[in-house]
This record gives C-alpha cells, structure tokens and sequence, in this order.
C-alpha cells in the first residue's frame, strides 16, 4: 500500500488536509472511500487465505482417511467439523461478501459515479471497523476450549442450540455472535452505497448512464437489507436458545427447528443473488471494455437483475425439500427456483450478445470475465437439477449440491474477484499487472477448479453424503475407485492453492515495478478512468469533479475517430 | 469536531436530504428484523391456542399506559421538528427534552412491569410465550432507549441552534420506535 500512500499524501486537497490522520493511522482511521475499501479488499484476501487452507486440510483427510496432514497433524472428527463449518462461513461471510460488495463497492462507486467519497465516510469507517471486530471473534472462536463451532455454516438447531449436541458451548455462541455483527457492518455500508447512488452522482448523470457494476452493486445491497432481518431476529432467538437456555428452536418446548431453516433461507437464497449480482456487473464491464463494443441490452440487464431481487425472495425453501414441509409448498418453491433461472440466463446471454461481434482482447482481465461466464454457467445448469423437487430428494446433502454451489460460487467470488482486481489494479495502484503471470495465474486456476468439483458431481451422483469425516467407516463408499476420484480432487485442490503464489508474487511485484498505468490504460468509457492512477484523496480536485454526457458504453460509435467516448468528455 | 463534509454530502440528485434518505433505509431494514420477529410469533401463536393463558397473565392496564406515554412523546416529537423548522433550536430542544421524559417513563413502567413479572415466576424460559414476550418487548426497549440517547445528542446540538435537520430525523425514528409497539401491544397484551 506504501505506493498509494505516497500518492494520496501528495494530493490531499486543501479542505481535507487539516483534519486528516497521518502516518499509519491513516490506513487505520481514514475515512476516504479508497482506503476503506483497500481495508476490507485485504482483509477479505487475508481470510481468504484461510478459508483455502482449511479446504487444504479437511480434503486432505477425505482422501487420504487418518494421514498426517502437512502443516496441521491428524484431523480429529471434532476438527474435520470445525474446519468444513468454518471454511463455509469464512469463504461466504468474509470472503464473497467483503471483497465483492464492500471492497470494489466502496472503491467503485464513489469513483464511478463521479463523486468524492460516499455520503458517510465515518459511517464507512465504523463499517468497516466493526467488520473486523467480527473477523477477529471469528478467528479468536477456533482456539478456545472445545474447539471452533462445528454445526455447519447453516447452523440448524437443536445441534446449533444445544451444546451437548455440539460440544462446543463457547465456539457456537462466538461464531454467532461474528456473524451478527458481520450483517450489522454491511447494514451500516449497504445504507451508504444506496444513498450515495441516489444522491450524490455526478451532474448530468441519469438512471441509465449509471454503469452496471455501480447498479449491480446497490442493487445486491437493497437486497441483502431486505433479507437479512428476519436472520438477525433468528440469530437473536438462536443466541438465546445457546446462553439463557430458552427453547424457541425446541420442539419440547414449544418450539420448532424448522423456524430457523425459513429464517436462514430467507435470507441463506437472496444471499446467493446478493453476490453473484456484484460479479455479473464486473463480467458485463470488463466484457464490452474487452470486446470494443456496447453493452447488448443495458436495459434488459438492468431490469432482469430487478427480477433475479425480486424472485429470490421466493425460492428459499428448496433448500427444506426433505426437511417435511408440504408436498404442495414443494411444487410451489419448485416453480419459482426454475423460474428464477430464467433471469440468470438472460444475463449469461446479454454477456454472450455483448462478445459477439466484438472486437476481442484476451487480457488477464477479459480471460477471467470470459471464464466466468463458462463456469458459472455449469454451476446454474446444474442448478435446474436440484430446483426440482423430484430430482432433489435424491441428491439432497450429496456431493452433487456441494459441486453445483462450489461451480456457483467460486465463479463468483474467485474468478469475479480476480476478474475485478486485475481490471482495475491499474487504477488501485498506478501500475499494470505482468501479463504473463497473470496469464499463468489464469490457466493455473480455471483448471484445477475443474478438475477439483467434476470428479465431486460424479461421487454425488452416486450418492456421496456430505459432512462425513472418513469414508472408509462406509463401505459402499469406500471403494478404491472413489477414493481415485477424491485423491484427484484434492491433488488439483493443491495445484490450485500452489498456483495463488504467482497471483500474490503478481501482485507484489507490480506493485512496486509494474509499467506504470496512466489514467486509462484500457480506454475505458466509465468515469473512474478519467482521474489519476491511483486517485487521491477527493478523486478529482473539488472544481474538477466530472460532469456526465451520455452512458456509459459507447464503444466503436461510427462518427468517431477514437473507439471509445468517456463520459465525461463533452460532445 | 470540525469534519470537512465531501462534496458527495452536499448533493441531492433525488430532491431529498441526504439524512432523511438514509433514515428511511435504515427503517426499512429495522421493519425486516422486527417483521421477521412477528411473523415467528404469529406463525407460534397460530399453532398454539394454549398460549393464550399466558397472555392472560400480562398486564393490559400497563400496556395501556406505557402506550399513552410512548404516543404522547411523538407528539412533542413532532412539536420539536416544528420549532426547528421555523429555526428555534432552543424550544425544539425543550419538546426534545420532553420526549427524552417519555422515553424514560417507558422504560421505567416496563423494567416495573418486568420486575413484578420475574418475581411471580413468568420468566424468558417459562415457555415460548414468554421468550418471545422478552424478546420482542426487550429489542423495542432498546431502541426505546437508542432512541432516547441519539436524542438527547441531537437536542444537546439544537439549543445550540446546530444540526437542527436533525431534529426531524431522530423524529421519524421515533414514529419506527412507536409503530412498531403499536403491533407489539395488541399482540402481546390484547390477545388472549
């Protein structure tokens, strides 16, 4: 960071400089937008990191039941729980969401929609702080006695509430307690960004000159507010059931376990769309910027994001299929779960429309966008099969859902992640990413990532239940062509994590001797380019905050010389 | 204190202040967590007439009561956001202050109402009638009392005729804090 760091104290405009902290308390307690963002972007690497050692060590045991796992010992039944909850949680709460909302939104939007920082910064700064409180109590539930919790991410009671069952009275309540004040965080910055965009954007700019990454973004935030509620009243009543020993999820008592699954998939599905969106703005921006030309359809894009918001919020309980709800709340819930992939698919087309015809560049950004859209296109096919009621009481908790969510989600926070941040490194840093590295780095990931989950449908289909500590205690799973498939599984796992050495090794040495950038190394249209690299504190200086002429895609429009038309630029 | 405001602040492409923007998004996060709330307890309820006895044992003449006071501090509430758009940020404080005291007779009536409840027997894990009684009851307190602190911030400003915007905004939080006993009241003590 020491670069941007050089650059933003170097440019900080009269009215901030009297108030600004200085020295390293300035990444600490700033309030503009950029660092926020380059706090949560690197925390969420960081846990990252984490989360993929975790996956390193419990797929290490399945494929090799009992075997002294390299840098963490014999994984004990307690700790193959713990690890496999906790890799979950890390990977959905601290990873996807911090890093695709909370990182490139707070960088983002405030650039994009061309105005100084957000409308709160110090609400930004408390977000963000009370984020990594949760972080840190999250970190700090796996070394306390007993043990990190181990119910699963989707912490269903009585195993969840009662720590009899789970053994781990004070991990569970710790893990609980992260997760609340994780949604109270992005409460906090969701509010931000939608305000922010309704307000503060800049002259001139009009609903539909606002790019898709910016609309995706808010939109994802909208609804995670809308969906989050009825979870924090849920883990309110399951924080009680754990320490004053009510009995809400108890059956004995009055209770009912079933109540939390609603609560959780009320928001545990529209959570889903809250992320994806985010990445779907970064392909459809990187995809017309690569390809030279027009979004195919802004509209449409724009109102079938809408649609995919508002249809999540009625397809939660495909999750509870064999959990004894009414066969006719089934054919219901499997209604709208197909219909909802009638949206996604519009979106995988509009991108597909938006290449066709173009005039495509395959840099490291654009071979992420691309690898996306053919990856997360297996993960929704695959969808379909367990939207339906009928196919999904077979594959229900198999390998299967386990591959179909990985092949959704890893497209969306690792490919979209990787997608974002080489796009607009350039403007983080000042510098260009090695083309090379990056290109290794690609190919190095994308494959692995396919040999990891293909061999995992196969073991689902055939019936490989998940959250099983050691298949050997299960002979018909316990044959030695399984456990072939598994060990291919794990190995690409750890060609994967090797291959994230030259990301970071990418990285570090652009950052210090990377080509520098200049303002718009892709000749991008959206408004971000058209500041510095990277931006100072303010992004532009106050009597040059840009104003806006037309949308943000005009690629290749035939009276023009150049091949693209920046916003910003006066007709 | 003196925070130079970004030029993002000052902004209004909508027409509408930033602070009564964002108060309206946070209320409509809070009527989810609540909603969530009350739709768990209605769907109990539905399922367990029995619950009805316990019902019986609250008070409805404290309900009533602690409603009245809760009603009649929005109204100075209101009085409060009047004076301070006319710009005196001196009686806006007062009303303010005003409201502060309903605020506190709240809670005075409920941890009372509490008390003689505990020492009878009826406590959080008596049966599911009751944790969601605390529960619901106890989250509405503490935005009672949230409520009543921001305010007390706000009215500290006003009479020094500052940041008298907002006076209206702590207003309409306070409208949130009282709608939301309007359904707990009925729900809670109302029905047997």
């Amino acid at each position: 960071m020491a670069d941007t760091a050089v650059q933003v104290e170097h440019d900080h405009h009269g009215a901030d400089a009297h108030h600004g902290p200085t020295g390293i308390l300035k990444y600490i307690w700033s309030t503009d937008h950029k660092i926020i963002g380059m706090q949560y972007l690197f925390t969420g690497m960081f846990m990252a990191v984490i989360g993929g050692y975790m996956a390193y060590v419990f797929r290490m045991q399945l494929a090799f039941p009992g075997i002294s796992v390299p840098g963490f010992g014999q994984v004990s039944p307690g700790e193959y729980n713990s690890l496999i909850t906790n890799h979950g949680s890390i990977m959905i709460f601290w990873v996807a969401m911090p890093v695709l909302i909370a990182a490139f939104g707070n960088f983002l939007i405030p650039l994009m929609i061309g105005a100084d920082d957000m409308v709160f910064p110090r609400i930004n700064r408390l977000s963000y702080q009370i984020f990594l409180i949760s972080a840190l109590i999250l970190l700090a539930s796996l070394f306390v006695e007993g043990g990190g919790f181990g119910g699963a991410w989707t912490s269903y009671p009585p195993l969840s509430a009662v720590a009899e069952y789970n053994l781990t009275n004070l991990g569970s309540t710790l893990w609980l307690t992260a997760v609340a004040l994780e949604f109270v965080a992005f409460l906090l910055g969701g509010i931000n960004f939608i305000v922010t965009l309704m307000n503060s954007r800049a002259p001139g700019m009009k609903a539909y000159d606002i790019p898709l990454t910016v609309w995706m973004i808010v939109i994802a935030s909208v609804l995670f507010m809308l969906s989050v509620g009825p979870l924090m009243a849920g883990a309110v009543m399951l924080l009680f059931d754990q320490t004053l020993g009510t009995g809400f999820y108890d059956p004995a008592r009055g209770g009912d376990p079933i109540l939390w699954q609603h609560l959780f998939w009320f928001f545990g599905h529209p959570e889903v769309y809250v992320v994806l969106l985010p990445a779907i703005g970064f392909v459809i921006d990187i995809t017309a910027t690569f390809a030279r030309k027009k979004v195919f359809g802004y509209k449409i894009m724009l109102y079938t994001a809408v649609a995919t918001a508002v249809l999540s919020f009625f397809v939660w309980a495909h999750h509870q299929f064999v959990a004894g709800i009414d066969p006719r709340m089934a054919n219901v819930f499997t209604i709208t779960t197909l219909l909802i992939s009638v949206p996604i698919a519009e979106l995988l087309f509009v991108m597909i429309a938006t290449l066709y015809g173009g005039s495509i560049t395959l840099k490291t950004p654009m071979l992420w966008a691309l690898g996306f859209i053919s990856t997360f296109l297996l993960g929704g096919v695959t969808g379909i099969f367990l939207g339906a009621s009928g196919a999904d009481i077979y594959l229900h908790d198999t390998y299967f859902v386990l591959a179909h969510f990985h092949y959704t989600f890893f497209p969306i926070a690792i490919i979209g992640t990787f997608a974002a941040f080489t796009y607009w490194f350039p403007k983080m840093f000042g510098r260009m990413m090695d083309e090379r590295l990056g290109k290794i780095h690609f190919w190095g990931t994308i494959i692995p990532f396919n040999t990891i989950f293909i061999p995992l449908f196969m073991l689902g289909g055939i019936g490989q239940h998940r959250r099983i500590y050691n298949f050997e205690h299960f002979p018909e799973l316990a044959e030695p062509w399984m456990f072939t498939l598994r060990q291919i599984a794990t190995i690409s796992l750890v060609i994967m994590l090797l291959f994230q050495f030259v990301f970071f090794y990418n990285v570090i040495k652009s950052w210090i001797s990377g080509k520098k950038a200049g303002d718009n190394p892709w000749k991008a249209n959206t408004l971000e380019w058209s500041t510095v690299s990277p931006p100072p504190h303010g992004n532009w200086p106050p009597a040059e905050l840009p104003k806006v002429y037309r949308g943000p895609y005009e690629y290749s429009h035939p009276d023009r010389e150049e091949d693209y038309w920046p916003q910003n630029e006066p007709a | 204190m003196s925070h130079a405001k970004p030029i993002a602040t000052l902004r209004s492409a909508t027409g509408i202040p930033t602070g009564r923007l964002a108060i309206w998004w946070v209320l409509a996060s809070e009527v989810v967590i609540f909603g969530g709330l009350i739709a768990a307890y209605l769907m109990h309820r539905l399922g367990h007439p029995e619950w009805a006895d316990a019902a019986a044992v609250t008070n409805t003449m404290i309900g009533t009561v602690n409603t009245f006071v809760l009603l009649t501090s929005s109204f100075t509430a209101v009085l409060a956001h009047q004076a301070a758009e006319r710009g005196d940020g001196k009686k806006a404080a007062k009303y303010l202050v005003f409201t502060i005291g309903g605020a506190l007779t709240f809670v005075c009536i409920k941890s009372y109402e509490w008390w003689y409840e505990i020492s009878h027997g009826y406590t959080i894990t008596s049966n599911t009638f009751w944790s969601f009684y605390y529960t619901m009851a106890g989250l509405h307190a503490l935005h009672v009392i949230a409520g009543a602190i921001i305010m007390g911030v706000v009215a500290f400003d006003a009479y020094r005729g500052r940041e008298l915007q907002r006076v209206e905004l702590i207003g309409i939080y306070w409208h949130f804090v009282d709608v939301v006993w309007i359904f707990l009241f009925p729900l809670l003590y109302i029905a047997k």
